[in-house]
């Protein structure tokens, strides 16, 4: 079991190898992407940013509550921050284990429970130059 | 008591501070921390309940802050 706030490319390949076990029949994988529009704008990029430290911590105690109601052993989240770019990967969450229903749920939990608690922020840049702060459920527009 | 204050993403923008420290009277709250804040230039867009965290960890407005406390003023949380 592993969280982290990292700062380089998250690869995917890497964390499906980290969470193998002979034990485990299924691994499920959710792969966050920048995409290219939000709410009719069009977007050039994200500026990630979060409270590293409480992030982290966040991250390892929503994995221990997965470990918890889906007895999952073998699950890892990565949450990329910097400027990242269209197509990017901005969040990794891959789970193992012995049957597919409990990595299925496991995944969706820790995916809620990451966007929903863990402090990240993204400033979306657009493609007609403005700027604006994603918060949950509105946006603060800059310039 | 002296609590260092962590301000993130539009609340650092709008205080222009990212970490700052604040001089409080013993046994202030979160609460009172906020209002110090809110009195400062930029500070009176923050609300006046804003999520918060005392050394990492989710706190509410009347929590007892303590000297040398991590005090971090949480704009919404956007991750994913």
């Amino acid at each position: 079991m592993r969280a982290a706030i990292v700062h380089e490319p998250i690869d995917p390949a890497a964390l499906i190898a980290e969470v193998a076990h002979e034990s485990n029949g299924a691994t499920s994988v959710f792969l966050g992407t920048v995409r290219s529009d939000n709410d009719g704008k069009d977007v050039a990029g994200i500026e990630y940013s979060a409270y590293d430290e409480m992030a982290g911590t966040e991250m390892v105690a929503i994995l221990e509550e997965t470990r918890s109601a889906f007895a999952v052993e073998h699950a890892v989240v990565e949450h990329r921050v910097g400027t990242l770019a269209i197509g990017d990967i901005s969040i990794a969450v891959v789970v193992a284990t012995p049957h597919r229903a409990a990595s299925l749920s496991a995944v969706q939990y820790i995916v809620e429970e990451v966007k929903g608690r863990a402090p990240i922020w993204k400033l979306e840049h657009y493609v007609d130059g403005t700027r604006g702060w994603v918060g949950a459920g509105s946006r603060e527009a800059t310039r | 008591m002296t609590v260092t204050v962590r301000l993130f993403a539009s609340y650092a923008e709008r205080l222009g501070h990212s970490s700052l420290s604040i001089e409080l009277p013993a046994g202030s709250r979160v609460e009172d921390a906020v209002t110090s804040l809110r009195n400062m230039p930029g500070g009176s867009m923050l609300p006046p309940t804003p999520l918060v965290a005392i050394n990492r960890g989710y706190a509410s407005p009347d929590s007892v802050l303590s000297e040398g406390d991590e005090l971090a003023v949480i704009p919404p949380v956007a991750g994913g």
